[in-house]
């Protein structure tokens, strides 16, 4: 065969499956469009109405500037619950860990439960989390804190036995020789070499965890996502767009500022 | 040889790093002990409030039953549910190959991809429940509204790990083909998709795995329909834990098959 | 007494496959023992097998007087403490300092929570930094590991199982990862330990040149079966080829013409 026939025959098979690729795309998009009667001229319209609506009602007015201070302390209530909710997940996701991960060389069933139990708080919907609590514990930020303290304790189980398993083999392989006991190795040897992974992930955690907490607040009726709920179910608009530039600013800030962290402490 | 403040000889390393890393240690330990100590709990008895949690979780997850709906009828809300997830994925796909190529650090002009970066930071920072509350607001609450709010989220996602996977694939070739007078368009499928497609597909394959659990959230949160709205329903209007508890056992095996689908699919382009 | 003893050690991944078999050897005390080998032919096993960080499924091997095989807590870990382990990628604690390093080597003798947080007696503190000075890391003491040059992050290895003031040095392809002349600098301290403080030495090697150089007594592994063990000198380029099966040529690494740059 010739190395022209080969090339043109090498063409022709990346554009098939081109094409290919683009037929599935529009055959999924054609079926999911039915399945939940999307309607693209909606959608498409939708964006200059929502540009309009934003520039004519989302503008934060006088009486938004008026529930700033009440705003602002549903705000640093709502971080905090983050902040709280994420570090003590963490805690007990590091322990977690140290028994999911397969570089301890603990007994393998031992590694499957934890990974079993992790796997299922993670992908329980925080949707239910917040239900279930919300019967027993009420309207408080309490039920927000667990509904994020469980999702993140699966999250970080997750991250954390691949962050050992990336970071610490070697010098879990190496205390064990010296006749380091189990807590020795778990303190002196995989905490260290660990530690800036496990910071990187409850940083990003920190920082997604304000965002989910719109939503557990508002199913949960607590903290900024109620507040939220309230104006804008009563068109508040203005009052309701402070709260989403609030958020969007720190957010930003907080990832901002967890970039620096990370290259500080490494 | 130095001495710590007790007089003992110091072993640990001359690192700022260390200190900074204790810093943020303690002071993220004492934002949380705050938090917890200051906590308004209601007037629940904690001990009350945790045995009628357990109670709870006990029907929910150990005895499910469906009641109100028709096994048919959960499929189809869940087939909803998936398909906004395919919307959104898709959409936010097409929008982000674009943006990544104007951002990605060996292709990119380097003010577009400040202004493509800042407005991805912005998308990204909006939750997601907002994105689709505002657009409920022009195109009614429902299905459409929740497609275009997750594709906000998706976009964003997806930019930051297409112009990654594009900056990491390089290793000189774009160079290359520039220097040999090539143009974008013929760079971009000559040089850039070739090699990198799969890990692309990869990527946005873990996207859709978070836009399901994201559409069953805005389901309830939004009322944007799919399973996400009768798991809502179930809790929050007919107090019924066992439905719920049924729900959640289909959700919960639908994202486990996505999981391990895409943890494959990420081994496989490795 | 021989130091260490293996009785027909065997060991099966998955049940099948025999990374060693049925190994029967002595080692006297205070003997330098290379171990040489094509890649995957079990020197690292064998050598794992003796500190037990993996273990062995048929046979006895018997050290200092105790049955390694059968070891558990305690008499593992004693087992664990009077032998030093020194690894080809250096394995260190890369964010603790050069000094604390050294440390982990008094972890098999200390007390939980002694050694969980990481308090040291100022008497061991005196002794590493001894260690430290003697390997000449003294400028390093303070710096985290992940600063240190391949060389220096090795050096730190040997100290470490100096501390723990071993009995036996096990050493796993320690010159693998490094240049030629911190190689020579590795294997003249691993040699000056050997005869000054008569620490029994074990190291795996896949260069032959290096270990017909610094070893009394060569033990030739292929397909986890001992081909031979002789000394230096009765290494012919026959038996050379017989357990490389024809890649000797890619492997040789003559130290002796490296200056002494120590």
């Amino acid at each position: 065969m010739q190395p022209n026939s080969e090339m043109n025959q090498f063409l022709r098979n990346k554009r098939l499956s081109t094409v290919i690729g683009i037929a599935v795309i529009f055959v999924l998009y054609f079926v999911a469009a039915f399945v939940t009667n999307f309607k693209m001229n909606v959608a498409v319209m939708s964006f200059p109405k929502a540009a309009n609506w934003i520039a004519k009602y989302m503008i934060p007015d006088a009486q938004a500037i008026e529930r700033l201070p009440r705003i602002i302390e549903k705000l640093t209530e709502t971080i905090l619950v983050s902040v709280a909710a994420t570090t003590i997940a963490a805690v007990f996701a590091f322990i977690a860990s140290i028994f999911g991960s397969a570089s301890t060389k603990l007994p393998k069933f031992v590694n499957t439960i934890v990974r079993v139990i992790a796997a299922f708080f993670r992908n329980v919907p925080d949707v239910v989390w917040a239900m279930i609590l919300m019967f027993s514990f009420g309207q408080n930020l309490l039920t927000g804190f667990f509904a994020l303290f469980f999702s993140t304790f699966g999250m970080l189980t997750r991250r954390f036995i691949e962050t050992i398993d990336e970071t610490s083999k070697e010098s879990i392989e190496a205390l064990t020789a010296c006749g380091a006991s189990f807590p020795m190795i778990v303190f002196q040897g995989i905490l260290p070499s660990s530690i800036s992974g496990i910071i990187t992930w409850i940083l990003y955690m920190i920082e997604t965890n304000i965002r989910s907490s719109t939503l557990i607040g508002m199913l949960t009726a607590t903290g900024i996502g109620n507040l939220f709920n309230i104006y804008y179910n009563r068109m508040q608009f203005g009052s309701a767009s402070l709260i989403i530039v609030l958020i969007c600013v720190i957010v930003i800030l907080i990832d901002n500022l967890s970039t620096i962290i990370r290259r500080a402490i490494n | 040889m130095e001495k710590n403040i007790f007089g003992k000889i110091k072993t640990e390393a001359h690192s700022k790093a260390s200190t900074y890393l204790k810093i943020l240690v303690v002071f993220l330990a004492v934002l949380t002990v705050y938090q917890m100590v200051t906590m308004d709990t209601g007037n629940k008895d904690f001990f009350t409030a945790t045995s009628d949690t357990l109670r709870n979780i006990n029907t929910v997850f150990l005895s499910p039953m469906l009641r109100r709906d028709t096994l048919g009828g959960i499929i189809n809300v869940l087939m909803v549910t998936l398909c906004i997830a395919v919307l959104s994925t898709i959409f936010g796909a097409i929008f982000a190959l674009i943006c990544a190529l104007l951002c990605a650090d060996n292709l990119a002009n380097k003010k577009v991809a400040a202004v493509v970066k800042a407005i991805v930071a912005v998308v990204r920072a909006i939750p997601t429940v907002l994105w689709v509350l505002i657009f409920a607001v022009s195109a009614g609450l429902g299905a459409t509204a929740a497609v275009v709010g997750l594709t906000f989220h998706s976009f964003a996602y997806l930019v930051k790990a297409y112009s990654e996977a594009i900056e990491e694939d390089d290793k000189g070739k774009i160079e290359a083909l520039r220097a040999s007078g090539a143009g974008f368009m013929a760079l971009v499928t000559q040089a850039i998709f070739p090699s990198c497609i799969r890990m692309l597909v990869a990527w946005t394959f873990m996207r859709f795995e978070i836009n399901f659990t994201n559409a069953v959230a805005m389901g309830a949160a939004a009322g944007a329909g799919g399973i996400g709205y009768n798991l809502y329903m179930a809790g929050n209007m007919y107090f019924d834990l066992r439905e719920m508890g049924f729900l959640t056992y289909v959700v919960l095996i639908m994202v486990i098959i996505l999981e391990q689908i895409s943890t494959r699919f990420k081994e496989s382009v490795k | 007494m021989p130091i260490l003893e293996f009785k027909n050690v065997s060991k099966l991944y998955d049940g099948k496959t025999k990374a060693i078999d049925d190994l029967n050897f002595k080692i006297e005390e205070g003997e330098f023992v290379s171990i040489i080998g094509p890649s995957g032919a079990g020197k690292s096993t064998l050598l794992r097998c003796i500190n037990r960080l993996v273990d062995a499924s048929v046979g006895e091997i018997v050290f200092d007087g105790i049955e390694v095989v059968q070891a558990k807590g305690s008499q593992l870990r004693e087992v664990r403490t009077k032998s030093g382990m020194i690894f080809q990628h250096y394995n260190l604690v890369d964010r603790s300092s050069v000094f604390e390093n050294v440390l982990h080597g008094t972890l098999g003798r200390k007390g939980v929570l002694a050694g969980m947080l990481g308090l040291y007696t100022e008497e061991e503190k005196l002794r590493a930094l001894e260690i430290i000075e003697e390997l000449g890391l003294s400028d390093q003491t303070y710096k985290r590991c992940d600063e240190l040059s391949g060389g220096q992050k090795q050096r730190v290895g040997i100290a470490r199982a100096i501390m723990q003031d071993p009995r036996l040095l096990l050493c796993d392809e320690p010159i693998a990862s490094l240049d030629p002349k911190s190689s020579k600098v590795i294997m003249d301290r691993l040699y000056n330990i050997n005869k000054n403080r008569r620490i029994t030495c074990i190291v795996n090697l896949h260069q032959v040149e290096v270990a017909r150089q610094y070893s009394e007594r060569i033990l030739g592994v292929s397909d986890g079966k001992i081909v031979f063990d002789c000394k230096p000198e009765e290494l012919t380029q026959d038996i050379i080829n017989t357990i490389y099966k024809s890649q000797s040529d890619e492997l040789i690494m003559d130290l002796s013409e490296v200056g002494n740059a120590a």
